[in-house]
C-alpha cells in the first residue's frame, strides 16, 4: 500500500511541478522574458507529444507482438520531418500568414472559409481522436493497476474507476492551462513549456529503463543481442504491405493529427525552428525507440508468460524490485499520456468551439446579442466544455471497447481516421484546382469507409457492428464486408481500411474538384494558400460602410479584450492618418481585423461576425469577385489594364498638349506671317509708288526728284534691314548660331557702341561711369555690342524727351555684370512692358525704320550668352537692364 | 552581411544554397527508399533476416539521415535567404 | 467743284505718295495719321471719299469703318481700304463691314487714281 500511496503522492507532486512550470512560463511570457521559451529546442521537445503512452508502453507491446513493425510509426514522421522543405514549411507559413487556429480552420479557410467543411473536419477529428485519448487513459489506468497488483495483499484493481479519475484530473488540468488565453495564436507558453518538460521526463525514463534492462537485467549489449536472436521475434516477419502501409500512414497522421498541427503550426513561434526540428526531432524519436526491442525481448524472457507486454516498461523494474526506477518509468508513461491528452483536448476544443459552438450561438443570438453579451466569455466557456467533452468521449471509447485492446491497435484507428484530412489539406496547399465540393465529397467518402471498415469494428464484433455484417457484408452484400471491401480478401485489416478509404477519398476529391466550379472567395483563398511564398499578404475581400467602426470595436473588445482591441484600432487609425481609436472601415483594415479575430474564434466565425456588422459586404464581394472572375490572374490582368489605361490617358494628354502647342504655334505662325507680310509690304508700297511717280510724272522739280529718290533709297535700306533682322532672329531662335568667345573689357565694348551710335540721326547725350566699366568679359563681344547698339539707337529714336539723354550704369553684383540703360523719356506704359520683347511689338508712334524685331533679337542674344535683358520698371524713363555672367563660358551650341 | 565580396562570390553562395536545398529535397526520398528496402530482403533459406541485423541497418540509416539533415539545415541556415525558389509554386 | 479726299494713314512716305498722286489729279487731299480720333476727323472734314488703312496706331481700320457705317450721316460715304494686310479674310471682313472698295499695298498709282475718280464721280 505504501508504494501505491507513494505513487499517488509522486503523481500529485509531479502535476504540481507541471503547474509551476506552466505558470512560470506564462508569467515569463507576460513579462516579455520569454526568449528562451521560444527557442527551437522547446519547439522540438513540444513536437514529442507525437510520442504518447502508445510509444512509451505500446511500442514495447507492439514489438513483443510483431517485431520491428513498431518502427514504422516512427519512420513515417522521420521522413516527414526530414522532408520539411516540401510540406511543413508551407503549412507553417500558411498557418502564420492566415492566423490559422487548427487543422479544421486550415481546411475551411482554404476552401472559402466554409463552415460546413470546418464542421465536418471537426467531427471527424473528434471521433478519430477518441481511440487515442482512450489509449492514454487505458495506459495510465493499467500502470496504476500494475503497481496495485505488485502490492503484497493489494486490493483488486478497478481499472475503470482509475481511468475515470485520470480523465477528470486531466480535464481539469487542461481547462486550467489551455483556456487562460482566448486567442489560440497567443500561444500557450505555459502548456508548451510543461510539454517540453514532460518530453524530457519520458525520454529520460525510457532510456533509463532501457539502460537498466540492457546492462542490469541482461548482460550488456552482446548478451541482449543474443537474447534477441533467441527470441520469437528474432526474424524479420513483417508483411511488406504493412511495413509500407504503416510507414505511410504514420507519415500522413503526423501531418494531420490535430494535436500535431497544434504544436507544429499553431504554436510555432519562428519558421526557423522547423529547420532545427527537422533533424532534432528524428533524433528524439530514434532515441526513444532504441531500447524498445531489448525491453520487449527481456520482458518476454524474464516475466511470467501471459504478462501484458504493453506494460513491460513498468513491470520489468517492478519485477526486479527497482521501485525507484519503476516510479520514474511510471512518471514517463504518465507524462506521455498527459501531454497528449492536454494538447489534443486544447486542439479539439478550439475546433469545437470555433467551428460548431460559436457559429450556432452566433446564428441563434444574432448581432444584438453579439454586441451586448460577452463573446469572449461565451468562447471560453465553449472551449472549457469542449475539453471536458473530448476527454469524456475518450473515456467512453475506453469503456465501450472494453479496455482490452492492444494500445497500438487503438492508435492505428486514430491514425487512419485523421489521415482522411490529408488529400483535402495537401490538395489545398499545392493544387489551385481543389474545390470545396471536392474536399467535402472526398472527406465524406473517406471518413465513411474508415468508420465502416475500421472504427466500428474496432469495438470488437457484435458490440457496434453485428457479426453478420462482419462476415457477410452490409445487407448481406458480399462486396461490402468491412474487412474485404470489393472482394479484396486476405488483406491486413489496417492496410485494407487505409488503402480503400484513402484511395476513394483521393479519387472523389480529385474528380469532384475537377468537375465542380469554385466560388470566387475559394479561388482567392486557393491562390493565397498555394502561392503563399509568392504573396504572403492577403487580397481584398471587405468593403465597409462608414459608422461601423464603433460596432467593430465593441465586437473586438469582447473577443480580444478591451486593451488589445483598443490598441489594435488605434494603431490602425494612426496608419490611416486619423486621431483617436476609430479607423475608417477600409478593406485593408477589415481584413486585418478579421485575421486578428480569426486567431481567437477561427476564420469562418470571424468572417461571419465581421459580415454581420459590416453587413451585405459578403454579397457585394461575391458580386465583385464574380465580375472580376479569375481572382488572382484577373487582378493581375486588371492591374495591367489599369496601367495600360493610365498609359493611354497619359498618351492622350500628351497628344492633347502637343495639339494645343501646334495650334498655338500655328496661330503664332499665322500672325507672324501676317506681320511679316505687313512689314514687307509697307516699304514696298513706298518703293513702288515713288518709283511710279518718278517714271510717270512729267515736270517734277529737281527738288522733288531728289527727295523721292532718297525716299526710295531709305525704304530700300529699311527693307534690307528688316530682312537682315528676320534672318538674324531666325538663326538665333533655331540655335544655329555660333558664339565666338572673346576677351575684352566692358568699357571697350561700350566705347565702340557709343562711337557707332554717334552721328546717326538726332543727337543723343550719353552719360557713363567709365571707372565701373573696367570689367573683363569672356563672351561674344560682337553680339553683346549688337545688343548695346540696339538699345542706344532705340533711345535715340524713341525717347520723347526734348533733349534725349541716355545713362549707362554698370555694376558688378557677385558673379554677374549689370548694365542699365536709362533714358530721360516718359518710359513705357506698364501694360506694354510685357510685350516689348515680342516680335513686331512696337510702342506708340512708329517712326520709319523700326520693324519691331530689335528687342526680340536682343533677348535671344542675351539668352545665348547666358544672361538676360529685362525692362527695368520704376525708373524715371525707359530703362533696360542687361545681365551677364562675368566669366561663364558662352552657352555652348 | 558585408557587401564586399565580388558578385561572383555571392552568386556562388546562392548557387550553393540552391543545391543544398535540392539535397534537402532529395534526402527524404532517399530515406524512404532505404527504409522500405527491407521489404524486398530474404535470406537464402527463404526466412526473414535476423532482427538484430535489421536493427543495425535501420538505426544506421536513421542516424545517417539525421546527421545529413542536421548538416543541410545548418548549411542552409548559414547562408542568407536567396529569393524564394519558384519550384515551390508548382502544383 | 473739287472733291475732298480724307487719307487716314500712319506711314509718312505713303501719305506723301498718295497725296502727291491725288493732288496732281486735282483732288483736295487732307490727311490724318492716327486711329483714335479718325471718326471725328471724318465728321469734321466731311470728305467725299475716305481712304483708310487697317493697321493704325490707336484704333484699327475695321473699327473705324464700322463706326462710319453706323453713323446715319456717313452711311453712304464711299470708303476705299488701302492696306498692307492683303489676306482674303481681311477682304471678307471689310466687305461685311460695308467697305466700298478694297485695295492692297503695294498698289499701282494709276489704279488708285482710277478707283478714286470712279468713286467720287457724281
Amino acid at each position: 500500500m505504501a508504494t501505491l500511496n507513494l505513487l499517488v503522492l509522486v503523481c500529485l507532486l509531479y502535476v504540481a511541478l507541471l503547474f509551476a512550470v506552466a505558470f512560470g512560463a506564462d508569467r515569463a511570457a507576460l513579462h516579455g522574458r520569454s526568449r528562451w521559451l521560444r527557442s527551437s529546442l522547446i519547439y522540438t521537445l513540444s513536437l514529442s507529444i507525437y510520442c504518447t503512452a502508445w510509444t512509451f508502453y505500446g511500442a514495447v507491446g507492439f514489438a513483443a507482438r510483431s517485431g520491428l513493425e513498431y518502427l514504422t510509426i516512427y519512420l513515417g514522421p522521420t521522413l516527414v520531418m526530414i522532408g520539411w522543405w516540401y510540406t511543413l514549411r508551407k503549412m507553417v507559413r500558411i498557418g502564420r500568414s492566415q492566423r490559422i487556429t487548427s487543422i479544421a480552420d486550415l481546411i475551411s479557410s482554404r476552401y472559402g472559409k466554409s463552415t460546413l467543411l470546418a464542421v465536418l473536419v471537426t467531427v471527424i477529428a473528434v471521433i478519430g481522436t477518441m481511440p487515442y485519448v482512450a489509449l492514454q487513459l487505458q495506459s495510465v489506468a493499467l500502470s496504476f493497476d500494475a503497481f496495485a497488483e505488485a502490492e503484497p495483499g493489494g486490493r483488486a484493481p478497478n481499472t475503470e474507476a482509475t481511468a475515470l479519475w485520470v480523465a477528470l484530473g486531466l480535464a481539469i488540468f487542461t481547462v486550467l492551462f489551455g483556456t487562460r488565453n482566448l486567442n489560440a495564436n497567443e500561444r500557450h507558453h505555459g502548456v508548451v513549456m510543461a510539454i517540453a518538460l514532460e518530453a524530457v521526463v519520458k525520454l529520460f525514463a525510457l532510456l533509463a529503463v532501457g539502460v537498466f534492462v540492457v546492462w542490469g537485467l541482461s548482460g550488456g549489449v552482446g548478451d541482449t543481442l543474443a537474447r534477441i536472436d533467441a527470441s520469437n521475434i528474432a526474424r524479420w516477419e513483417v508483411s511488406g504491405s504493412r511495413w509500407v502501409g504503416l510507414t505511410m500512414l504514420s507519415a500522413m497522421a503526423f501531418l494531420c493529427l490535430p494535436r500535431m498541427f497544434q504544436v507544429m503550426v499553431v504554436e510555432n513561434e519562428d519558421e526557423r525552428h522547423l529547420r532545427t526540428a527537422s533533424w532534432a526531432f528524428p533524433t528524439y524519436i530514434m532515441l526513444i525507440s532504441l531500447f524498445v526491442v531489448p525491453i520487449a525481448v527481456v520482458g518476454l524472457d524474464i516475466l511470467p508468460a501471459g504478462s501484458n507486454p504493453d506494460l513491460f516498461v513498468l513491470t520489468l523494474p517492478l519485477h526486479a524490485g527497482q521501485d525507484g526506477l519503476a516510479i520514474l518509468s511510471f512518471l514517463g508513461g504518465f507524462s506521455s499520456a498527459t501531454s497528449m491528452v492536454i494538447v489534443a483536448a486544447i486542439a479539439l476544443s478550439t475546433m469545437l468551439s470555433n467551428h460548431i459552438v460559436m457559429p450556432i450561438w452566433l446564428r441563434m443570438s444574432g448581432k444584438h446579442a453579439m454586441m451586448s453579451g460577452d463573446v469572449r466569455e461565451v468562447a471560453l466557456l465553449a472551449r472549457r466544455f469542449s475539453i471536458v467533452f473530448v476527454v469524456l468521449l475518450g473515456y467512453a471509447y475506453f469503456r465501450l471497447s472494453g479496455g482490452g485492446a492492444a494500445l497500438a491497435a487503438m492508435g492505428l484507428v486514430s491514425f487512419a481516421g485523421v489521415a482522411q484530412f490529408l488529400p483535402a489539406m495537401m490538395g489545398g496547399i499545392f493544387w489551385r484546382g481543389a474545390t470545396r465540393a471536392g474536399a467535402l465529397a472526398g472527406l465524406l467518402v473517406g471518413a465513411m469507409i474508415w468508420f465502416y471498415t475500421m472504427f466500428l469494428p474496432s469495438f470488437g464484433a457484435s458490440l457496434l457492428m453485428p457479426q453478420a455484417v462482419l462476415d457477410h457484408g452490409l445487407f448481406g452484400q458480399d462486396w461490402l464486408r468491412p474487412y474485404a471491401l470489393f472482394w479484396t480478401n486476405g488483406m491486413d485489416p489496417v492496410v485494407h481500411a487505409v488503402m480503400w478509404s484513402l484511395t476513394l477519398n483521393i479519387l472523389t476529391f480529385v474528380t469532384v474538384s475537377i468537375f465542380s466550379f469554385p466560388s470566387p472567395l475559394e479561388r482567392l483563398q486557393g491562390a493565397q494558400f498555394v502561392n503563399v511564398f509568392r504573396h504572403t499578404s492577403t487580397t481584398g475581400t471587405w468593403s465597409g460602410g462608414l459608422g461601423q467602426s464603433e460596432d467593430l470595436l465593441t465586437l473586438a473588445q469582447r473577443i480580444m479584450g478591451a486593451v488589445p482591441a483598443q490598441q489594435f484600432f488605434a494603431a490602425a487609425a494612426q496608419r490611416q492618418g486619423l486621431e483617436g481609436y476609430l479607423p475608417e472601415p477600409s478593406t485593408d483594415f477589415l481584413q486585418e481585423l478579421e485575421r486578428e479575430l480569426s486567431g481567437s474564434v477561427g476564420g469562418a466565425t470571424a468572417h461571419a461576425m465581421v459580415s454581420q456588422i459590416v453587413g451585405g459586404a459578403t454579397v457585394s464581394v461575391e458580386d465583385l469577385m464574380a465580375v472580376a472572375d479569375e481572382t488572382a490572374q484577373i487582378m493581375e490582368y486588371s492591374n495591367q489594364l489599369e496601367a495600360k489605361s493610365q498609359e493611354l490617358q497619359r498618351a492622350a494628354r500628351q497628344l492633347r498638349e502637343a495639339n494645343d502647342k501646334l495650334t498655338q504655334m500655328s496661330v503664332q505662325k499665322d500672325s507672324f506671317l501676317s506681320q511679316i507680310s505687313h512689314e514687307l509690304r509697307t516699304p514696298m508700297t513706298s518703293l513702288r509708288s515713288f518709283s511710279e511717280i518718278l517714271r510717270d510724272s512729267d515736270n517734277l522739280t529737281s527738288e522733288e526728284t531728289r527727295r523721292y529718290a532718297s525716299i526710295i533709297h531709305d525704304e530700300a535700306l529699311r527693307l534690307t534691314r528688316l530682312l537682315d533682322d528676320l534672318l538674324d532672329l531666325s538663326v538665333l531662335e533655331n540655335g544655329q548660331v555660333v558664339m565666338n568667345e572673346q576677351v575684352g573689357t566692358l568699357q571697350t565694348v561700350l566705347d565702340r557702341c557709343t562711337a557707332m551710335a554717334v552721328g546717326e540721326g538726332r543727337k543723343l547725350e550719353i552719360i557713363r561711369n567709365r571707372e565701373a566699366e573696367d570689367i573683363v568679359l569672356h563672351t561674344d563681344l560682337d553680339r553683346l555690342a549688337q545688343v548695346f547698339i540696339n538699345l542706344i539707337s532705340n533711345a535715340r529714336k524713341y525717347s520723347d524727351a526734348e533733349a534725349p539723354v541716355l545713362t549707362i550704369r554698370s555694376a558688378l553684383d557677385r558673379d554677374r555684370v549689370l548694365i542699365d540703360f536709362t533714358d530721360n523719356g516718359s518710359g513705357i506704359p506698364t501694360e506694354e512692358q510685357s510685350v516689348i520683347f515680342e516680335k513686331f511689338a512696337r510702342v506708340g508712334q512708329n517712326e520709319a525704320g523700326g520693324a519691331g524685331l530689335g528687342l526680340a533679337i536682343c533677348r535671344e542674344i542675351m539668352q545665348r550668352l547666358g544672361g538676360s535683358i529685362t525692362y527695368l520698371p520704376g525708373q524715371s524713363g525707359t530703362a533696360f537692364r542687361v545681365t551677364l555672367p562675368v566669366s561663364t563660358r558662352v552657352a555652348a551650341q | 552581411m558585408s557587401r564586399k565580396p565580388s558578385s561572383l562570390f555571392v552568386e556562388r553562395e546562392v548557387y550553393r544554397k540552391r543545391r543544398m536545398i535540392d539535397a534537402a529535397r532529395v534526402l527524404p526520398i532517399l530515406g524512404a527508399a532505404l527504409f522500405l528496402l527491407p521489404v524486398l530482403w530474404r535470406s537464402p533459406e527463404g526466412l526473414g533476416l535476423p532482427t538484430t541485423h535489421l536493427m543495425g541497418y535501420l538505426f544506421g540509416i536513421w542516424l545517417l539521415l539525421t546527421v545529413g539533415a542536421a548538416a543541410l539545415s545548418s548549411y542552409i541556415a548559414s547562408i542568407p535567404e536567396p529569393d524564394e525558389d519558384p519550384p515551390e509554386a508548382r502544383g | 467743284m473739287t472733291k475732298k479726299v480724307l487719307l487716314i494713314e500712319d506711314e509718312p512716305n505713303i501719305i506723301e505718295a498718295v497725296s502727291f498722286i491725288l493732288s496732281r489729279a486735282g483732288l483736295d487731299v487732307k490727311t490724318h495719321s492716327n486711329g483714335h480720333d479718325a471718326v471725328e476727323a471724318v465728321r469734321a472734314r466731311d470728305p467725299d471719299l475716305v481712304i483708310l488703312d487697317i493697321m493704325l496706331p490707336g484704333r484699327n481700320g475695321f473699327d473705324i469703318l464700322q463706326d462710319i457705317r453706323a453713323d446715319a450721316d456717313l452711311a453712304d460715304l464711299p470708303v476705299l481700304m488701302l492696306t498692307a494686310r492683303g489676306q482674303e479674310k481681311d477682304r471678307e471682313l471689310a466687305k461685311r463691314f460695308g467697305v466700298s472698295r478694297f485695295m492692297t499695298k503695294p498698289f499701282s498709282n494709276a489704279e488708285v487714281l482710277e478707283a478714286v475718280r470712279d468713286m467720287v464721280a457724281p
